[in-house]
């Protein structure tokens, strides 16, 4: 068994959860402190996109930004020498673009519940709105954080639609765990394909048990 | 800090209305009384600085008058942040931080505070908080999370204290005992406190000076006292709780026809001037008066007999709700081991001509 599309696998979850993760956050803080009702619906409308297109749809928009011959992929090969489409870091972009609505919704729902009394009162006490975003907002919305992170995490490990438009199948380098189940039965291997799927549902369960684990923590400290 | 005044003028359109009002206060507890939706909120999220007004000005006089601190003045563009005003807010559900412990809540204010450590023993000691340092909020009753709330406020040492109707969220034994224990901190506090309520009780218990709005605009203003003795308006009067209110007709100098209690006619003890549009009486102010009693009365002028037929009585469990075919309330208090309202249902009920109210409908529009 070829061992490859398991480690490219982790590596593009871990790192486009990493990039997810934090740009989630910044956009849910940016629509939540938004004044304007019809920009925040806009852009809401915008940033949730990915979520509701089907991936391969996605995945074309992609290619039409970051293409070889596209503005974007003539930009950063012209810059920065980097060939963003059917590389390894395309695998990310697809993931990070896939999970990013549900990083950023799950963030924004739990920014949106945190009390705004307690903001209130923290700036009645004298703090600064810096230490209240990091100690009352981000504090009280971490359950609603992590569990978005954790979906986000498992979103980009199943990415496949998006990933196969603008990174392609390519073995050893942009095939993913799940390319690798699809080119396996595509081939005829099922014994191959089961040993794939039996990882992908590992790590699948692992995820949800760890999510349900960690918002029971948090749980149990306040109430 | 004795001598401070905190001047407020503020204007603010508001939903349905516009908030204005215009009033200052001294040391001591001032009670901002109205109905919910009145604007009483709104007033105390503008003193804190959590809400900006449209216009208008805010200003705290310390040291007789010495010192002035600008809240606010929509003139020349000032809105001090809250951060800087140092108003303590005690709000309804007491936001404390989820996330902290009781000490942590407590620490907040107290960042910079080269004596903190000593200040967070004080308050814990203050407010009987011992052993409850390192708990989250969420693990505390009702009644510790208000004093963990007051801790936490009185920590940091505002000049001004605001309490959004602190008992709202407690059931009723509960906010008999925890009115007590606020009227400590309030006689102790040196600074101005100004609370918010709809509650009579507590108006009456909490505070020396009352202001009572509705839509927006302060009716009424004065000494507690006062204004319950002598509601002269009909705002007032129902704010202040009394039950019976009825349009009038004038028949002389000191007399009156109620034309919402079926044309009953009444004696009053002060003079009936052009400017009283109606009466009140206070469910607890009539007297019963059996058959044979209400004769010998019944040929003075000032007898103010209402009879009693057909009354609808409901039980609570230490007074008698009695309501007379003419919607007058009655209440008379009775043991709790008392079921059987046939025998205190009295012929005839008596109220004394000093106990009738005059009022004033106030704004115009109500006399529609």
């Amino acid at each position: 068994m070829d061992w490859s599309p398991i480690w490219i696998s982790m590596r593009t979850a871990s790192v486009s959860i990493m990039i997810t993760f934090f740009l989630g956050i910044f956009a849910a803080w940016l629509v939540v402190s938004l004044r304007s009702e019809t920009i925040r619906t806009i852009l809401d409308g915008i940033l949730t996109l990915p979520l509701v297109l089907p991936p391969t749809v996605a995945g074309f928009f992609l290619l039409y930004l970051f293409g070889v011959k596209r503005p974007l992929g003539q930009f950063f090969l012209e810059y920065f020498s980097v060939k963003i489409a059917f590389s390894w870091g395309a695998t990310v972009l697809a993931a990070v673009t896939m999970s990013f609505p549900l990083m950023y919704r799950s963030a924004r729902g739990a920014l949106e519940q945190v009390d705004e009394n307690l903001v209130y009162a923290a700036r009645t006490l004298g703090m600064s709105e810096w230490e209240i975003f990091r100690k009352v907002r981000i504090a009280n919305a971490v359950p609603g954080i992590v569990s978005g992170g954790v979906l986000a995490f498992a979103r980009g490990l199943g990415e496949f639609g998006a990933t196969a438009m603008i990174a392609g199948n390519i073995a050893g380098k942009t095939r993913t765990l799940p390319m690798a189940v699809y080119s396996e039965v595509a081939a005829g291997n099922m014994e191959r394909a089961y040993g794939y799927v039996a990882i992908i549902v590992v790590i699948a369960f692992l995820s949800v048990v760890l999510m349900n684990f960690a918002g029971a923590r948090a749980d149990k400290k306040r109430i | 800090m004795s001598d401070c005044l905190l001047e407020v003028r503020i204007r603010k359109q508001l939903r349905s209305f516009a908030l204005e009002t215009a009033f200052e206060t001294g040391s001591g507890c001032l009670g901002i009384l109205g109905p919910s939706g009145c604007g009483k909120s709104m007033t105390l999220k503008s003193i804190a600085g959590i809400v900006c007004p449209d216009s208008g000005t805010i200003r705290l006089k310390t040291d007789s008058g010495h010192k002035e601190q600008i809240f606010y003045d929509s003139d020349r563009r000032v809105h001090v942040s809250p951060q800087k005003r140092k108003v303590g807010y005690l709000f309804q559900n007491y936001a404390l931080f989820p996330n902290m412990t009781v000490e942590q809540n407590i620490a907040v204010g107290l960042k910079h505070h080269a004596d903190r450590h000593r200040i967070i023993r004080e308050m814990v000691e203050r407010f009987r908080l011992n052993g409850l340092e390192q708990q989250y909020p969420g693990k505390l009753s009702g009644g510790q999370q208000q004093r963990v709330a007051f801790a936490r406020m009185l920590a940091y040492e505002p000049k001004v204290m605001l309490l959004d109707e602190p008992f709202s969220a407690m059931d009723t034994h509960l906010r008999e005992r925890l009115r007590l224990e606020l009227l400590e901190v309030i006689k102790e506090y040196p600074g101005i406190s100004i609370m918010v309520t709809h509650d009579r009780d507590e108006a009456y218990q909490l505070c020396d000076h009352l202001l009572l709005m509705e839509e927006g605009k302060v009716i009424r203003a004065g000494k507690t006292r006062d204004i319950f003795e002598n509601p002269a308006t009909v705002t007032a009067a129902r704010l202040t709780g009394c039950k019976n209110i009825s349009r009038i007709e004038r028949l002389g100098e000191y007399r009156v026809k109620a034309l919402d209690w079926e044309g009953l006619e009444l004696t009053t003890m002060s003079k009936v001037n052009d400017s009283i549009t109606n009466i009140g009486i206070r469910a607890h102010d009539f007297e019963p008066l059996s058959e044979s009693e209400a004769a010998k009365i019944r040929s003075c002028e000032d007898s103010n007999l209402v009879p009693v037929q057909a009354p609808q009585i409901s039980e609570m469990p230490f007074e008698w709700y009695v309501m007379l075919q003419n919607g007058i309330w009655w209440k008379k208090e009775k043991n709790m081991h008392v079921h059987e309202a046939k025998e205190i249902i009295p012929a005839w009920l008596r109220v004394k001509p000093s106990a009738i109210l005059l009022l004033q409908s106030g704004q115009a529009k109500r006399d529609r």
